[in-house]
């Protein structure tokens, strides 16, 4: 089942090429195929619907984590300026948070995407989109400067989680995203997160604290990753699918819970049969959003903000204030 | 206000008598230690001085004056992922119900502290491994609110394995709610404590233990984002007895101080003691308002 999507739509590319050959050899040669051409392309669509027509939520784990998935440069690249800012003014400058200065439709943004690789050596350099509390102060230290100087702030999210390494346990890890929760909640600018691949855990919430959450219709987005959650509860992690069934961290999901605002769809296939499509989707939601919330004050911004999270959970009781209770 | 039930039941007999053992084995150097011993040794070990892990009562106990009064009480978990595994969510929380003996993975209120009047909010591992759900998120966010309003110092107490897994996304986003209410509280001027104890990981430790204005934590207490097994795995190494120890993150700049179980309310209280002139004037300003 691991990668079963990746699998299965090698499949489909390899019919998908010997349809291209016979349109080609159809134009050249004198013997009319158009008949195969049809039959084949019926069974290709046929075949695109029964794998991506109904994915599972362990397919959409994979789906998100897609290598040829667009990443958060794919996004930064097709906003109409960029100037990346670096490092974290302590330590070092973390590849796995790519942020600065940017204009998306025109409009001042301060944008801040977590990186993944797209190869191996990329990955290596990137840590796999896994940030370290390096990155994570910079992204504080933005979104303070986003904050003061009235730049609304974009995030992007791609992370498996944020690094467990002995390094990041070293530089406290756990006080860099909380920090990064704070200086979010905190914000006096209006925040819109997209959840663009997977948004694993704490280290992926860093970034998500935003007065509009959008996610794309495969991304996932749970409060640890399958693997992780099977072998917290069951100490096995190869019981990821269903962990990831059980879960319930599809964006139809989250949107009917209310943790999520917008689900924007993807093609047939996901999102990186058609980049350039859903690129240019999410940017254009991110620019509405925006449009929306800067013709709110700023009170009137933090206090929804506030109220927007104050609502969220799940409970039996009314609130009551009971004093004492027995045991 | 009258003493709690639980409370006067405390003071009354002195140790913890719901629990079956008399004695208690120190999971460090195998001493067993007579129960009512180690109570009075506040759950010290008489001989390593290894610090046990605290029922949250007995914390308040060891804390607070006289009366306590409970806030989010009856706040109880939902079930909105309508999670089945080997158990239902809703029976496995029934059973922590049942060996705890309590509601669930925090206890918040209102107390005093050699007479400073102080928010306290402190999660039990008994519980579900104090893992953090919508209860310990919504109970916290109230007590903070509270605290907030009636312009006190907070102090929290963590002890959390993390998220709690059968809330899914509605546990992750317990770290955006109670950050919101901290960054209020703290906002207005009011002194937030917290005191890390064995263990804190997670989403706790990566939201409101690490956002208070001083961190306090007991020795020999597990601190950290990823679990031990976690980062074992994924370096393919085995890491050092010291590693995530408060004493390790005292050395690395994580946290404040580690404090010796004997002398934390003293501390806690020499804390206070820094902003209770501001707490007057703000209480002042209220009241002239009126
Ligand atoms: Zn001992």
């Amino acid at each position: 089942m691991n990668n079963s999507i990746v699998e299965r739509e090698r499949g489909l590319l390899e019919l998908e090429r010997r349809i291209a050959e016979l349109r080609n050899a159809n134009v050249s040669q004198p013997v009319d195929m158009s008949a195969e051409i049809a039959a084949l392309q019926q069974k290709y669509e046929e075949l695109q619907r029964e794998i991506f027509g109904h994915l599972t939520p362990w397919e959409k784990v994979h789906m998100a984590r897609h290598p040829n998935r667009p990443t958060s440069l794919d996004y930064i690249s097709q906003l109409d300026r960029f100037d990346e800012l670096h490092g974290d003014r302590m330590f070092r400058d973390d590849p796995a948070i790519v942020a600065g200065f940017a204009l998306l439709h025109g409009r001042p943004v301060m944008v801040m995407g977590q990186q993944r690789g797209r190869d191996t050596k990329e990955n290596l350099r990137r840590n796999f989109g896994m940030v370290t509390p390096e990155g994570y102060r910079k992204v504080q230290r933005l979104a303070h400067t986003a904050s003061r100087l009235d730049v609304p702030i974009v995030t992007f999210i791609d992370t498996k989680g944020a690094d467990p390494g002995i390094t990041s346990e070293e530089h406290a890890q756990s006080e860099a995203i909380a920090k990064c929760l704070y200086e979010f909640t905190e914000a006096r600018v209006p925040i819109v997160a997209s959840i663009i691949g997977e948004g694993g855990s704490g280290g992926a919430l860093a970034l998500g604290i935003a007065d509009h959450v959008i996610m794309l219709e495969h991304s996932v987005y749970s409060v640890a990753s399958p693997e992780g959650c099977a072998a917290i509860l069951w100490g096995d992690a190869t019981k990821a699918e269903e962990a990831a069934a059980r879960l319930k961290l599809t964006a139809a999901d989250l949107r009917a819970f209310g943790i999520i605002d917008e689900i924007v769809p993807e093609p047939l296939g996901g999102a990186h049969r058609e980049p350039a499509t859903v690129v240019s989707t999410v940017l254009g939601s991110v620019s509405m959003a925006l449009q929306r919330l800067g013709a709110m004050s700023t009170d009137a911004l933090r206090e929804a903000r506030y109220q927007k999270y104050r609502r969220i959970g799940a409970w039996e009781t009314e609130r009551l204030e009971v004093i004492g209770t027995s045991r | 206000m009258p003493m709690p039930d639980w409370l006067r039941s405390r003071r009354g007999k002195g140790a913890d008598t719901r629990d079956a053992a008399l004695w208690s084995k120190c999971p460090v150097c195998g001493e067993v230690l007579y129960r009512r011993d180690l109570a009075a040794n506040l759950f010290v070990c008489t001989k390593c001085e290894h610090h046990f892990r605290m029922h949250a009562y007995d914390r308040i106990n060891m804390l607070i004056d006289g009366d306590f009064t409970e806030i989010g009480a009856a706040v109880q978990a939902g079930d909105p992922l309508e999670w089945v595994d080997k158990k239902t969510y809703p029976v496995k929380i029934a059973g922590d119900k049942e060996k705890s003996g309590l509601s669930e993975g925090v206890v918040a209120g209102i107390g005093t502290m050699d007479g400073f009047e102080v928010a306290l909010g402190v999660m039990d591992f008994h519980f579900r491994g104090g893992t953090m759900g919508t209860v310990v998120g919504e109970r916290l966010t109230m007590l903070l609110e509270e605290a907030r309003r009636r312009h006190l110092p907070c102090i929290i107490f963590t002890a959390s394995g993390g998220a709690r897994m059968e809330e899914g996304m509605f546990a992750l986003m317990q770290m955006a709610k109670t950050t919101a209410a901290v960054t209020r509280l703290m906002d207005d001027g009011n002194l937030f404590v917290t005191v890390l104890t064995d263990p804190t990981t997670g989403g706790v430790s990566a939201s409101f233990a690490f956002e208070s204005d001083v961190v306090v934590a007991e020795p020999k207490a597990m601190i950290g984002f990823a679990g031990r097994r976690v980062i074992e795995q994924t370096i393919r190494q085995k890491l050092p007895d010291q590693f995530q120890t408060a004493e390790f993150l005292l050395e690395k700049g994580a946290i404040d101080m580690v404090v010796d179980r004997h002398d934390l309310k003293n501390t806690l209280v020499r804390l206070l003691q820094y902003t209770s002139q501001k707490q007057v004037r703000a209480l002042q300003q209220v009241q002239d308002k009126l």
